[in-house]
């Protein structure tokens, strides 16, 4: 059995468009915020994980090379949405591993004024048709057969379980995004705080039905960094460092079972429960324990399901459960108080390591105007397409 | 009539237009376009099946911005076939919430994507609604 892991430090700055700042910059400010936030510096880390995709490469050495070049290992990690999570399971397996007792992950990305992420552009049709890959396809088959662009993607998986279990309607999604947008008006780290109403969302510019703008992840620039330390290491720190230390209880990457349909339209679902099923194990808790969570609402249609993935409701009772009120902040399951991807917006790689900084926050009781009182349990999810799904349960507790 | 050749070769051409999937001889999973092994059961071993031409529409949006080129709006969807999943466009309706529904029945159909140089026409498939 190895040792528990805790979150020493932990930082995010702050999301939205940041011109004057590089990728480096952004991921270099994470990173010495996460290590002033744990009391510690570069010479105490022993290994470092880092996530970026939009940046043409590895992070991690450029990082070092700014903010301290130690000779640690570096491993530079990508798994689409999922990445900051994954760059903070290196740190995480490293400390558990016992190969180290203080690790570092770190995730970073600019993507200010980015459009469509996939299925943004298609290639032109060649002229003479010739069947290449894998299905023989003599042209693109974005806008052919299906799309591409996430949007509609995850616009099906919200349909797709509107028509296995009834109840969802576009005025239905909309009200998810409208509780999103209205929780981050409390976070001054959101990129967006202005708060919409259904029927400004609803009105708003028609992405992929049911998905309006307002309804799909932000794109910005932002990151966020943690320190994972050990808890014998952390049992030798002061009282004030032990005093913050949050711990992690459950810590879970999972990828995608073979289900019928799963290479037809992407199955978030069964990785999603998967993933939840073995957190609540490791962690001896159950979802009815939980005070807050953030989920990975990269789309107001992905957020409903994952209510019921992460069995924060009775299987097919999303619809009912969000009507119930239960995910808003004053809710018994606030979901997403940060405001989620929708308003808080999605540096893809920051992502991971971000809701983990929010849930982390609360549990310190330093979320100032946007706390949710008495906060002692947590629980973060993302989704990287592919796909990868992540799930760390958080727990309040003096080492 | 001009040659023909199909978008994708899991659609066959001819009198009768249909899908054929590669089905896995040990566990019967089946896919769409070449595989090296079952994502299954990493069976080796592949037969082709031949997908029904109806089915039921298990999930669908209506997309409305796409890359340029892609005509929008579109209707972009699964389609239940006697328990194969295939995705597709619903066409031959208004790309509209009005019209197009969860559950509703469907066929498929085949139409020109355009011709080549060489006077070839690539043929796609999508599904229409039924009745």
């Amino acid at each position: 059995m190895s040792e528990d892991v805790w979150v020493l430090g932990i930082h995010m700055t702050k999301f939205g468009k940041h011109p004057d700042k590089d990728t480096v910059d952004l991921a270099a400010e994470a990173a010495l915020g996460a290590l002033a936030d744990g009391g510690v510096t570069m010479k105490d880390i022993g290994v470092l994980g880092a996530g970026n995709l939009m940046g043409g490469g590895g992070i991690g050495q450029p990082l070092q090379k700014q903010i301290g070049q130690t000779g640690i290992p570096v491993y530079n990690v990508a798994n689409a949405c999922a990445t900051g999570a994954t760059a903070m399971r290196v740190a995480i397996m490293a400390v558990k591993a016992g190969e180290v007792d203080m690790g570092l992950a770190v995730g970073v990305e600019k993507l200010a004024g980015a459009g469509l992420l996939a299925g943004g552009s298609r290639a032109e049709d060649s002229s003479t048709w010739k069947a290449q890959g894998r299905q023989g396809a003599v042209a693109p088959l974005d806008g052919r057969i299906g799309t591409q662009t996430m949007p509609g993607v995850f616009a099906q998986i919200g349909m797709e379980y509107g028509h296995k279990y009834g109840g969802t309607s576009f005025e239905l999604f909309a009200k998810i995004s409208e509780k999103n947008h209205s929780h981050s008006t409390l976070n001054p780290l959101a990129s967006y705080q202005k708060r919409m109403s259904v029927e400004e969302i609803m009105n708003d510019v028609m992405i992929a039905y049911p998905n309006t703008r307002p309804m799909c992840s932000a794109n910005c620039d932002g990151a966020a960094a943690v320190v994972i330390v050990s808890d014998s290491k952390l049992k030798t720190l002061s009282a004030e460092q032990r005093r913050r230390a949050v711990k992690i209880s459950a810590s879970v990457l999972t990828t995608d079972p073979w289900e019928e349909a799963c290479q037809v339209l992407p199955d978030v679902n069964t990785l999603t429960r998967n993933a939840a099923k073995q957190a609540y194990e490791q962690a001896g808790i159950g979802p009815e324990d939980l005070n807050l969570v953030e989920l990975h609402d990269c789309f107001a249609t992905a957020e409903l399901v994952h209510y019921d993935n992460l069995m924060l409701c009775e299987e097919g009772g999303a619809v009912d459960f969000f009507n119930s009120g239960s995910t808003w902040r004053d809710g018994q399951t606030p979901v997403n108080v940060s405001g989620g991807l929708e308003s808080k917006g999605h540096p893809i790689s920051a992502t991971g390591i971000a809701n983990v900084w929010e849930v982390c926050t609360h549990l310190r009781g330093e979320a100032g105007p946007r706390q949710i009182e008495g906060a002692k349990v947590g629980l973060t999810h993302v989704i990287g397409l592919g796909s990868t799904c992540g799930v760390h349960i958080l727990e309040k507790g003096a080492a | 009539m001009a040659d023909q050749i199909p978008l994708v070769d899991y659609l066959v051409l001819g009198d009768d237009p249909h899908l054929v999937a590669q089905e896995c001889v040990q566990c019967g999973a089946r896919y769409f376009g070449r595989r090296n092994a079952c994502a299954m059961c990493s069976g080796t071993e592949f037969k082709e099946a031949r997908i029904g031409n109806e089915g039921t529409l298990t999930t669908f949006t209506i997309v409305a911005q796409a890359a340029p080129g892609i005509p929008v709006p579109f209707v972009a969807g699964v389609v239940d076939v006697d328990g194969t999943s295939v995705a597709g466009n619903i066409v031959n309706v208004e790309a509209t919430p009005e019209k197009v529904s969860l559950g509703m029945k469907v066929r498929l159909t085949t139409f020109p994507i355009g011709t080549d140089s060489q006077g070839v026409e690539a043929i796609g498939f999508g599904y229409e609604p039924v009745g």
